[in-house]
């Protein structure tokens, strides 16, 4: 990667990745929406009308808080945690949806469709839809709608349609295809508002730079702070929309590692974990080419993780290209170290992260031990675990202080 | 591709219209993918459609998802799909188009950067004389088109209510055999009523091109099929047919389908 390349490139593609693999129907509106957005990114109105909604309405710029207990648990370290569990609704998602609503609504468009895997950014969506007055529909799996009920009600409380998804997996994979199917029906009107840097491209272009203020943030933050740039940036990856997010404004500053940290479910055997860099191939699935969990004749496999947020068999095409150039490396931890991890973080610092950035606090706790003294890291922690209680109260033994399998 | 051509050019000069009905590979069963395509025939199909299952249909309503999962748990893959095609070729005078998502194409044979030329040079072998690949859009399209080229396996691309005049000119250049026309803003099902502006999407179409244009998606009734093959070169039907063999089995799902093509065949 040099320095001038600009990505993807204008047909959409990094490197052999990306790309645009959708039915023949919403090709114009892919084209629109490419415009769309060429022109809001010159517009000054545009750009001021985001910033605006980003600080009053979401709450950014949010904390780059120096976790000094949790640093020194790991030894050697200096965390700092990218607070986006602080911004309105809870994580991450609310940057990108802000951004696609303003979008939809100087296209026209009167609705907003989603997937949503964990339900954050269903919420987000839900949201976004309340604040500009458009009508709302959330594709989300039956099992997810299971583990992440209270998700479920606050969509609903918000005045989006909730649709449970019951082919394939029942999970977020299953959530994308019922999306884009109902996006083909009804493209003259609705704008689908994809949550992660995955899809046919604008989008993984598109939700990349509405999440760039992250890392935008994080680097001025940490300049701030320690009059330096951190060693090391580790954030946790589905899609890959908060690594995306929070790696980008620093893809120049070659000396600044990248590492994106994969659900790795119960055990690294096909069906049993998400790990799409570690143990995919390349291939296309919702629009994109990019890496893919999958069978020898290219049949999309199952996937497992204790994280409704992670479990899924594709991967961003700029995560691929990220591990292909090798810009950023990819690792996996499994369930159990993401439980513990979360709670280590709770009782540290007393954040209650969600169970999806836990797993990037997991690897640092495996990592740490390796690092120089005094390495400065930089951790996106994307949402807040509100949501798992439910998840976290299973595994947890009754009183909460002695947890099963692990 | 010859194949096709001739398809056409004798039903034009009879003054008649493609009858293509779409069965999934592998459903009900892919020892019975052979015997469906010869009682198709038959029964009056001009050309015949096969899918290839894939587990992740984004263009596919209910009916044809569930003919996917079918297929899949029945052990259908691309090989497999094909062999059944191959079993029957030399008794079917009608052309087979084979209709695959990308997937499964850039992973045949292990995958790799020779996966498409021998996806179609083994599709070639097995008696497919064109094939249709639902998401890949035109632009995406030039590694297929080349290795197709290469094997004489036409590429037919799809064209949607949605696509403007100048993508509509984009794909008819594209597109080998004949055109496939998307009647609805929509995925693939059983419909009620055809969409209004199909007739207006049709002559459009036309306007631009020579090539023979069959509409696909959401026809379901002989009345719609005739009301359609008025404005196209041909009708396609797929949900409707899958829809009318079913829970029947074995030899009882080809009298189904054979009689429903039939039924078919006398309004078109």
């Amino acid at each position: 990667m040099t320095r001038r390349e600009i990505l993807p490139d204008r047909t959409g593609h990094f490197g052999p990745f990306g790309g645009t693999f959708v039915p023949e129907t919403v090709m114009a509106a892919l084209a629109e929406l490419e415009q769309a957005y060429a022109a809001a990114r010159r517009d000054a109105a545009f750009r001021r009308e985001l910033g605006e909604l980003l600080r009053t309405y979401a709450g950014r710029p949010t904390p780059l808080y120096h976790a000094k207990r949790l640093s020194r648990t790991l030894g050697r370290v200096r965390v700092y945690l990218k607070r986006e569990d602080l911004l309105h609704t809870g994580a991450h998602k609310i940057n990108n949806t802000l951004g696609q609503g303003l979008l939809a609504v100087r296209m026209g468009k009167r609705r907003l469709i989603a997937e949503t895997g964990a339900g954050q950014h269903g919420v987000a969506t839900a949201t976004v839809a309340a604040l500009f007055g458009l009508a709302c529909e959330v594709f989300m799996g039956e099992e997810d709608m299971r583990r992440q009920s209270l998700n479920v009600v606050r969509m609903r409380l918000l005045g989006a349609r909730v649709a449970p998804v019951r082919s394939g997996t029942r999970t977020l994979k299953d959530a994308c295809n019922e999306a884009i199917r109902h996006w083909v029906t009804t493209v003259r009107t609705s704008h689908y508002c994809i949550g992660s840097v995955v899809g046919p491209h604008p989008y993984p272009m598109l939700v990349r730079d509405f999440q760039a203020v992250i890392g935008r943030e994080a680097r001025r933050q940490i300049l701030a702070a320690e009059g330096r740039l951190p060693d090391l940036l580790l954030a946790c990856v589905g899609g890959g929309s908060n690594a995306i997010g929070l790696f980008h404004p620093f893809r120049r500053d070659r000396k600044v590692r990248f590492v994106g940290v994969e659900a790795g479910g119960s055990s690294l055997a096909p069906g049993h974990h998400a790990a799409t860099l570690l143990k995919g191939s390349p291939g296309v699935l919702h629009g994109s080419r990019s890496l893919l969990l999958q069978d020898r004749f290219g049949q999309v496999l199952p996937t497992a993780s204790i994280s409704a947020g992670l479990d899924y068999p594709g991967v961003g095409p700029e995560h691929a290209y990220y591990q292909l150039t090798g810009r950023a490396r990819y690792v996996a931890v499994s369930d159990a170290q993401a439980l513990r991890a979360a709670q280590l973080l709770a009782r540290t610092e007393g954040i209650l992260a969600a169970l999806e950035p836990a797993h990037a606090i997991a690897y640092l706790e495996r990592l740490a031990p390796r690092l120089r003294r005094g390495t400065v890291v930089v951790v996106g922690l994307s949402g807040r675990g509100d949501k798992d209680v439910q998840t976290l109260a299973a595994h947890l033994g009754a009183n909460g202080a002695h947890p099963r399998h692990l | 591709m010859e194949r096709i051509r001739a398809t056409f050019n004798r039903l034009r000069r009879a003054g008649r219209k493609a009858l293509i009905p779409f069965v999934m590979g592998g459903d009900p069963s892919l020892a019975l993918t052979g015997p469906l395509l010869l009682a198709l025939e038959e029964a009056g199909a001009d050309l015949l459609e096969v899918g290839i299952p894939f587990s992740d249909p984004l263009a596919d309503g209910p009916v044809i998802q569930a003919a996917s999962v079918r297929a899949l748990a029945r052990g259908a893959t691309p090989p497999r799909v094909l062999a059944a095609v191959a079993s029957v070729r030399r008794r079917l005078h009608a052309p087979v188009v084979c209709l695959s998502y990308w997937n499964p194409i850039v992973q045949f044979g292990g995958g790799g950067p020779r996966a498409v030329e021998r996806f179609v040079r083994a599709a070639r072998a097995s008696g497919c004389s064109g094939l249709i690949v639902p998401d890949l859009p035109v632009e995406e399209g030039a590694r297929l088109r080349d290795a197709a080229a290469q094997a004489g396996v036409a590429v037919i691309v799809l064209a949607a209510p949605t696509s403007p005049p100048e993508r509509l000119r984009l794909i008819a250049r594209a597109s080998q055999g004949f055109i496939y026309y998307v009647s609805v803003t929509g995925t693939t099902g059983i419909r009620r009523a055809m969409p209004p502006a199909l007739v207006q999407g049709v002559r459009q179409l036309k306007l631009v091109t020579t090539k023979p244009v069959c509409v696909g998606f959401g026809i379901s009734t002989p009345a719609q099929a005739r009301t359609v093959a008025r404005i196209a070169d041909g009708v396609i039907v797929g949900s409707a047919l899958i829809h009318a063999m079913g829970r029947a089995r074995g030899r009882a799902a080809l009298g189904r389908a054979a009689a429903f093509v039939r039924r078919l065949r006398v309004a078109v």
